[in-house]
């Protein structure tokens, strides 16, 4: 998975799911959520999950993001599968190759934005020094230069945003997983989060996996998955204007 | 890491600074009253060994009848010593510094209109060497007033105070019982003895004049014999029972007489405070687990609160070890917190409670380092609980909490 590897593994798509089911409870009250999933998605992409409630489409991300593990079917990572690992290797793929950015922004309350963004380099045991300079850079990244100091409680939803995806790419993940990350903004900062999200996949080569309810924020996207009743019911390339 | 994960858990609880503190309130208690209650436990068993230290502990007392006590005893019924008896121990065994013979009776002593029940005691001079008297004021006895049977008398310090208030009691004349007594000496007060009785309770006279003049009989109650620095007192002890033997003839059976040692009395003192010390410690122990208890209840709250972060962490990377551990130190910093604060509150009770028992302060650095560890194993023990279910919690579920 680092630069010196093989043509075969270079060749290989990002994430690679197949045949993936997820259903939840047992017997009679079973409910299948996701009916077999397949889905390719190559480095650099910006991919944009819509899709209406209860289609499975946050299931999915949640399977993507290593927090939950599918009923049957295969998810490779790379060269790695995923459906194989222990919580805890899936805990360590999350801390070195993903990152978040949810809905509700959870970020830490009565922490300020600089702690915030620290937290994954923290679990990746990098020294006090170097963690400032890294959370420093993916605020400024994100335009919250001098905002360090706020806790989120002092700062507007956009901002609090931001501050989230700071955190999500301060460790440079390999994918940046997002969750309606416009669902509790308005159309102005939803915008600014969208130029953000486009800005980091076009100059830092970040692959995007985002849910929305918005087809507004879908446009940002360079392909379209669209979810109904557990499977894909379309997969379009978007052409941005 | 470690040093990070220790000040996190200081942030955190300064946090809920009012939460914590009521949480602590158990350690701190528990542990200040195991270091108060040995502490002072200490003190009183340094205050019983130098008591009896101040005996002398190369003081043994030879007395008529069986040593124990109670029923069995044959004591009333042995023959009492003599004067005689005293002199062949001073002259028969060897290493002995001083034999004082004691006789004694309580009688009623008159000073004008004041008049005080107290112990009169007939004895030499030999009385102050063993028993370690001093005198405040005036003279022991000369030696004719000794072989004379003379009416003289040296008081102790209460009976002073009793008969004479602030007077200068010496040369003045005195009646004990029936007779007339001049005071020619003042014993040096000495306090309570460990065991709460008056030391200073006593007027000492001449010993045959207490025989001839009180008594009415020869008969010497107890023998006091201080065996000389460096002397094994058990060997004295030996010699002392095996001349007594021969001079009561007793041949095979029990001895009608028993020597005690001092050395033995200290040990038997000392251990029982020791075992009071224990047991008083240990109750306090008990509260110790209950503030165990508060914590660990406490951190389930705290764990319960703190879902969403639980969930923040696991996402962004945290393995369930770093959280179980973000909780565990929390625990553990916490009781250790309330250790600390139960230590300086304990040896301030301590210093408090010797002060008003008149007791010496003895520090027990030991006790001190047994309840710290302790109170942070509590932490430990009572942390593990809640810290593991934060580390188990499914980082999704974790999110959604609200």
């Amino acid at each position: 998975m680092n630069k010196g590897t093989s043509p075969q593994t270079r060749s290989r798509p990002l994430i690679t799911l197949h045949g993936i089911t997820k259903v939840y409870g047992s017997g009679l009250a079973a409910m299948a959520a996701l009916k077999g999933i397949d889905l390719i998605i190559e480095r650099g992409e910006f991919v944009a999950v819509m899709g209406p409630s209860g289609s499975g489409k946050s299931t999915c991300m949640n399977i993507l993001g290593c927090l939950d593990t599918p009923t049957a079917g295969a998810y490779v990572f790379e060269n790695v599968n995923v459906e194989k690992l222990t919580r805890k290797q899936r805990a360590l793929l999350r801390r070195h190759y993903l990152g978040f950015v949810f809905q509700g922004f959870n970020l830490l309350n009565r922490t300020s934005a600089l702690e915030n963004v620290e937290l994954p380099l923290i679990y990746r045991g990098i020294p006090v020094a170097e963690r400032r300079i890294y959370s420093l850079r993916a605020l400024e990244t994100v335009g919250l230069k001098g905002w360090e100091k706020h806790t989120p409680s002092e700062l507007s939803g956009g901002q609090q945003q931001r501050v989230a995806i700071a955190r999500a790419i301060v460790a440079n993940p390999k994918v940046l997983l997002a969750d309606e990350p416009t669902g509790n903004l308005d159309s102005v900062c939803s915008r600014e989060i969208m130029e953000v999200l486009v800005g980091l996949n076009r100059d830092m080569g970040i692959t995007l996996c985002m849910v929305t309810h918005d087809a507004h924020m879908a446009i940002f996207a360079k392909r379209t998955i669209h979810f109904l009743d557990g499977l894909i019911d379309a997969d379009e390339q978007n052409h941005r204007v | 890491m470690w040093w990070e994960t220790i000040l996190l858990a200081l942030r955190e609880i300064r946090r809920n600074l009012m939460r914590s503190s009521l949480t602590i309130l158990g350690i701190i208690i528990g542990v200040a009253a195991v270091i108060t209650m040995v502490t002072l436990g200490g003190g009183v068993t340094a205050k019983v060994t130098s008591d009896i230290a101040k005996l002398g502990t190369n003081l043994l007392l030879v007395r008529p009848g069986q040593g124990h006590h109670g029923p069995g005893g044959t004591r009333s019924t042995a023959d009492a010593f003599e004067v005689s008896d005293a002199e062949a121990i001073a002259l028969e065994i060897y290493g002995l510094a001083a034999v004082a013979p004691v006789a004694s009776q309580v009688v009623q002593g008159i000073y004008g209109n004041e008049n005080w029940s107290t112990t009169v005691m007939g004895s030499t001079n030999a009385y102050l060497t063993v028993r370690d008297w001093l005198l405040e004021k005036g003279r022991t006895f000369t030696d004719s007033e000794n072989r004379g049977g003379k009416a003289a008398c040296i008081l102790g310090a209460t009976v002073r105070k009793e008969l004479f208030g602030g007077q200068d009691p010496i040369g003045a004349v005195i009646r004990l019982g029936k007779l007339s007594f001049q005071v020619v000496g003042l014993f040096a007060a000495k306090g309570q003895s460990s065991f709460g009785t008056d030391q200073d309770d006593f007027v000492l006279i001449p010993l045959r004049t207490f025989q001839r003049r009180i008594a009415g009989n020869t008969d010497v109650d107890r023998i006091y014999v201080s065996a000389r620095d460096g002397m094994s007192t058990k060997k004295v002890q030996r010699d002392i029972e095996a001349l007594m033997r021969e001079r009561r003839h007793i041949v095979h059976g029990d001895d009608d007489f028993h020597v005690r040692d001092m050395q033995e009395l200290l040990s038997t003192m000392t251990g029982t405070t020791r075992v009071l010390t224990g047991l008083l410690g240990a109750v306090a122990a008990v509260s110790l687990l209950v503030g165990g208890i508060g914590i660990m209840n406490i951190m389930l709250v705290s764990v319960t609160e703190r879902t969403r972060e639980i969930g923040i962490r696991l996402a962004v990377g945290a393995l369930e070890r770093d959280v179980l551990m973000q909780f565990l130190v929390e625990a553990v910093v916490l009781s250790s917190c309330g250790g600390l604060i139960g230590i300086v509150v304990g040896i301030i009770a301590a210093i408090v409670g010797a002060h008003f028992l008149s007791v010496p302060f003895v520090f027990n650095p030991g006790i001190v380092l047994i309840s710290f560890v302790f109170s942070g194993a509590v932490g430990v023990v009572f942390g593990y609980f809640p810290a593991r279910q934060a580390g188990q919690m499914d980082p999704i579920e974790a999110l959604r909490h609200e």
